[in-house]
């Protein structure tokens, strides 16, 4: 695997291109551990300040250190999203598989009930559990809710992917030699079932943060955790752009956007690689 | 019984089975609370003042049932079931007492026009853009749209639309930023009302449709990119014929069919990028409707607007279906 | 069934007769094609075509014969004009001779081929997979391919399609039928029609009886032997098949790893091979009556990439000697028109020569 993380940042732009906006992200995120100031106090700088050698992002109207919040926020935004894409791997995973081994009235069921997931639109229900939930909602349960809501895309994919396996002659080869099903499944088609599960995984971020900052932003998460959706939550409680804050809003909203792209551009990179029909039409001919 | 009559149950069954589920998941939130919800709405109603009694009680009976309050969770259940049949969520407790019905009845027409011309616009531009990057892999002109596409793929609809907000807020102040049409104009089938209507969409419809047409480019882009490696593809390169010919009649004519099933993949998910929009927006459809009920603590609306939407969705993705044999002959024949 | 006795008919009559001298249809000189490859920093080049020279005569059946990894399908394609990067033509010509013209696919300025595509050229595909459009009926392919050729009005055009769907025995009615309502033998012959409605002096068959079962292959056969002897064209049929070569063609190419081994009228050729891998080819088929056990040849064909240096064939070959594992034979002419072969030990004075 680590052979291949190698090859892709050596040759392959776009993995090259991701890898390094998302370095800059962990980088921002890591700060947090070195954060002079603690995340959820508030009125400890001046306010309002502009961006400055003292201030590097300047300071928000609650008076805090924009820089060091963006650091606390792209934290718990990160976490949040790889809880939920790690949460729906158990769920992809196990209805992809059993999709994809058992085939069948099993197949034909579980791939009913996944399109069904992908089609209902999920934030309604989200809005609505906020509703109801109010004050008690928790990241954690806020997480757990997207993880179950979330897996159907994937499952697909996983799926597909076991089906052209168990077909291949390599398996059947496999089964002829005497190999035990846990065998086959483990040693020759894990390889394989991995990189899709790491890339799909990389998408999920996505689409859970984005769903967090969405969330957020409307005021319907706890809004005493910074996030991403938080920190603009407030910038827009204080109109920051019409009292001409930018910088509250500017900073939290590139960073995400950073987040977004280098997340993207790295799933893509993954999947061009691991797909082989898709190899060999980027090869390029070497003149002679 | 014909193979298409065959598909089309099949598909009929998939819609039932989502709006089932969906209903029912929506049913399980709402009883996720443990505190008495028919009881915190009704004291805010009583907050807002000069409320009869009777409006009250009618209130009560409607909350009681849509939260099923009393009885097993069973017969709550099938109440609930009888109440959304019946397309009765009771009246709005911020609009009391218009009926939650009429308010999202009022809504969707906004959000269905505004929805369905951004997608269809996304969804063909992008898909032909796709389409010719994927075959004509050496122009220059295609290959920046698809960097641009690679760009905008990724970022949420709401993100794009805030930085539009932005943009022609502050920058270019020549497009309308909230609102359905101008506060002072009448509603009718009139030149006046159509342009306002049309320069207030402007700014939500093209948040959707920048990021719509960058998501169908690529995806558009990698299937033909298959799709010009198979056989058929070669047989008629061989036999010479013209290579405009071979995109629209062997390329495209192939990809749509995967692309009608990958617009139906996502229409859950352009309705949620489409709803967030609007409240960027203040366009008066059934998301800024939604975000006004949840800050107005209007209960039965939020429940009227998540049920509306299930169902929605699943009619258009039903709709989407029963077109796909259109497209591909080898269904009717399964 | 003649294909299980070996009973060779050649379609031209008398099988020692040398090839007339007419200018050939098409003739290939010298020809390498490989596929070059640069990816994620390792570059490599696969020399699936290496130094090929044949001559196809007018009218005539020329067999190609090889393992699947022999290049014999990129030798095709490179002949059909259909290569595409990392497939690079790296030397030698191929040159056609259509009504009277030259056409030098690879030489000087690359020519319309626009022009020359089906009507003075076509190709048959392996019909039973995938080659017709899925989501479109048959007889928009024939418009596609052939209705810029015939230079008819449509309705004229449709009916001249009917006529001949109707010589080679197909229903007229299959025009309205999409591919996939089509068994694989029918879709075949359907291919065939295609390729042969607008009269081409020279047709490439790749492969179009493999994956058909024994029987639908002996009819596909019968379509192809009476088409080619109706139009007159040539035919370049490859297949791994040898039976099929037997059955069918005048003269037969036998490939091995990227080159041409030997060569020859197809009766001489399964009567007396002269290279060692043909013999051992022949040596290989089922005999009625011949009980001795098959042996295989130890070995597996040379990766393409990085081919044994010589002539391909000695580290399997029984006849190896040090010279094989130095120099590539040339290609020799055999005595009385029996055609040509690579071989140092079947012709021993090809040793003096300077490799070719």
């Amino acid at each position: 695997m680590l052979g291949i993380l190698r090859d892709l940042l050596r040759h392959n732009r776009e993995f090259a291109t991701g890898a390094a906006l998302l370095a800059v992200v962990v980088a921002m995120s890591a700060l947090s551990f070195f954060s002079p100031y603690p995340p959820d106090t508030i009125y400890i700088v001046p306010p309002d300040l502009p961006p400055s050698a003292t201030y590097w992002m300047g300071t928000t109207s609650r008076g805090q250190d924009t820089f060091w919040q963006l650091t606390f926020a792209i934290r718990n935004t990160l976490l949040f999203g790889v809880s939920v894409a790690l949460l729906s791997r158990i769920f992809s995973l196990v209805i992809g598989l059993l999709s994809g081994y058992l085939g069948g009235a099993v197949d034909r069921l579980l791939m009913s009930l996944n399109d069904t997931f992908v089609v209902i639109p999920l934030f309604p229900i989200l809005v609505l559990f906020y509703f109801v939930m109010r004050d008690s909602m928790s990241w954690a349960m806020l997480a757990l809710l997207m993880a179950c809501l979330g897996w159907a895309y994937d499952a697909r994919l996983i799926r597909s992917i076991v089906m052209s396996l168990r077909t291949r002659e390599f398996t059947e080869h496999s089964v002829f030699s005497g190999m035990t099903t846990r065998q086959i499944v483990t040693q020759e088609h894990l390889p394989y079932v991995m990189p899709i599960v790491f890339s799909t995984a990389l998408n999920n971020m996505n689409w859970s943060i984005g769903f967090e900052v969405t969330l957020s932003v409307l005021g319907f998460t706890n809004i005493n955790t910074p996030t991403i959706g938080v920190m603009i939550y407030w910038a827009n409680q204080h109109t920051a752009l019409v009292a001409g804050i930018w910088w509250w809003i500017l900073f939290p909203v590139v960073l995400v956007i950073i987040t977004f792209i280098g997340f993207f551009l790295l799933a893509v990179s993954m999947n061009e690689f691991i797909d082989p029909r898709s190899r060999l039409s980027r090869m390029k001919g070497a003149s002679a | 019984m014909s193979p298409y009559v065959r598909y089309l149950a099949k598909r009929l069954g998939q819609f039932v089975l989502v709006v089932f589920v969906g209903i029912t998941i929506t049913f399980f939130v709402t009883h996720a609370t443990p505190i008495d919800p028919v009881e915190t709405t009704l004291s805010s109603a009583a907050a807002f003042g000069s409320t009869s009694p009777e409006a009250i009680a009618m209130l009560r009976q409607s909350l009681q049932e849509l939260y099923g309050t009393g009885g097993s969770l069973y017969e709550q259940y099938l109440t609930f079931w009888g109440r959304i049949l019946r397309g009765d969520f009771g009246p709005s407790l911020s609009a009391f007492p218009t009926p939650v019905a009429t308010l999202i009845a009022r809504a969707l027409p906004w959000t269905i026009g505004l929805l369905v011309t951004a997608t269809l616009l996304a969804w063909a531009g992008g898909n032909i853009l796709g389409g010719l990057a994927g075959y004509y892999r050496d122009n220059r002109l295609l290959k920046a749209v698809g960097v641009i596409s690679m760009g905008l793929h990724p970022i949420p609809y709401y993100i794009v639309a805030f930085v539009l907000l932005i943009l022609f807020g502050y920058v270019f102040p020549i497009l309308p930023l909230s609102g359905g049409y101008q506060m002072n104009l009448s509603a009718g089938l009139n030149a006046t009302f159509i342009l306002s209507v049309l320069k207030h969409s402007a700014l939500p419809a093209l948040s959707l449709i920048l990021v719509g047409v960058g998501s169908w480019f690529m995806g558009m882009r990698a299937l033909v990119s298959n799709i010009v490696t198979e056989d058929y593809v070669t047989y008629a390169e061989l036999a010479g014929v013209d290579r405009n010919r071979i995109l629209y009649a062997y390329v495209m004519r192939n990809a749509m069919s995967t692309q009608l099933t990958g617009l139906a993949m996502s229409l859950g998910a352009i309705f949620n990028g489409a709803i967030i929009t609007e409240v960027v927006f203040g366009y008066p459809g059934i998301g800024s409707l939604l975000i006004d009920a949840v800050h107005a603590g209007d209960y039965s609306l939020v429940l009227g607007i998540t049920t509306v939407s299930i169902i929605a969705v699943a009619a258009a993705v039903l709709l989407i279906d029963l077109l796909y044999p259109l497209l591909d002959p080898r269904v009717r024949v399964d | 069934m003649t294909t299980a006795t070996l009973q060779p008919m050649a379609a031209s009559g008398d099988p020692t007769a040398a090839p007339t001298r007419a200018a050939p249809v098409v003739e290939v000189q010298n020809l390498k094609a490989y596929y070059q490859v640069s990816h994620y920093g390792v570059v490599r080049e696969v020399r699936a075509v290496d130094d090929i020279s044949l001559r196809i005569e007018p009218g005539e059946i020329y067999g190609l014969a090889g393992e699947s990894s022999s290049g014999k399908t990129t030798l095709i394609k490179v002949i059909a004009a259909a290569t595409r990067p990392p497939l690079n033509v790296v030397g030698g010509t191929v040159r056609f001779r259509f009504g009277g013209e030259t056409v030098d696919l690879y030489g000087g300025a690359p020519p319309d081929l626009q022009a020359l595509r089906w009507k003075s050229f076509s190709y048959i595909m392996q019909g039973s997979m995938n080659v017709l459009n899925p989501v479109r009926r048959i007889r928009h392919s024939f418009v596609d391919f052939a209705f810029r050729h015939l230079g008819q009005p449509m309705p004229q055009f449709m009916k001249a399609v009917g006529a001949h769907l109707e010589r080679l025995h197909l229903r007229p009615g299959v025009l309205d039928a999409y591919p996939h309502e089509l068994s694989g033998g029918m879709r075949q012959r359907v291919t065939i029609a295609l390729a042969t409605v607008c009269r081409p002096e020279f047709i490439i068959a790749d492969e179009p009886t493999t994956a058909l079962d024994v029987v639908v292959q002996k009819g596909v056969l019968a379509m192809i032997r009476e088409v080619q002897l109706e139009l007159g064209s040539s035919l370049l049929f490859v297949t791994h098949d040898m039976a099929v070569h037997a059955n069918l063609c005048d003269r037969l190419g036998i490939m091995y790893a990227g080159r041409l081994v030997e060569e020859g009228v197809t009766a001489r050729v399964f009567r007396e091979p002269r290279h060692p891998y043909t013999r051992h080819l022949i040596a290989s088929l089922p005999r009625i009556g011949d009980t001795k056990p098959r042996e295989g040849l130890k070995g597996v064909p040379p990766s393409l990439a990085d081919p044994p240096q010589g002539c391909r064939f000695h580290p399997r070959c029984p006849l190896a000697m040090p010279v094989c594992s130095e120099r590539v034979p040339p290609m020799m002419p055999l005595a009385h028109g029996q055609g040509r072969v690579a071989c140092f030990a079947a012709t021993p004075e090809a040793i003096g020569k300077d490799a070719g």
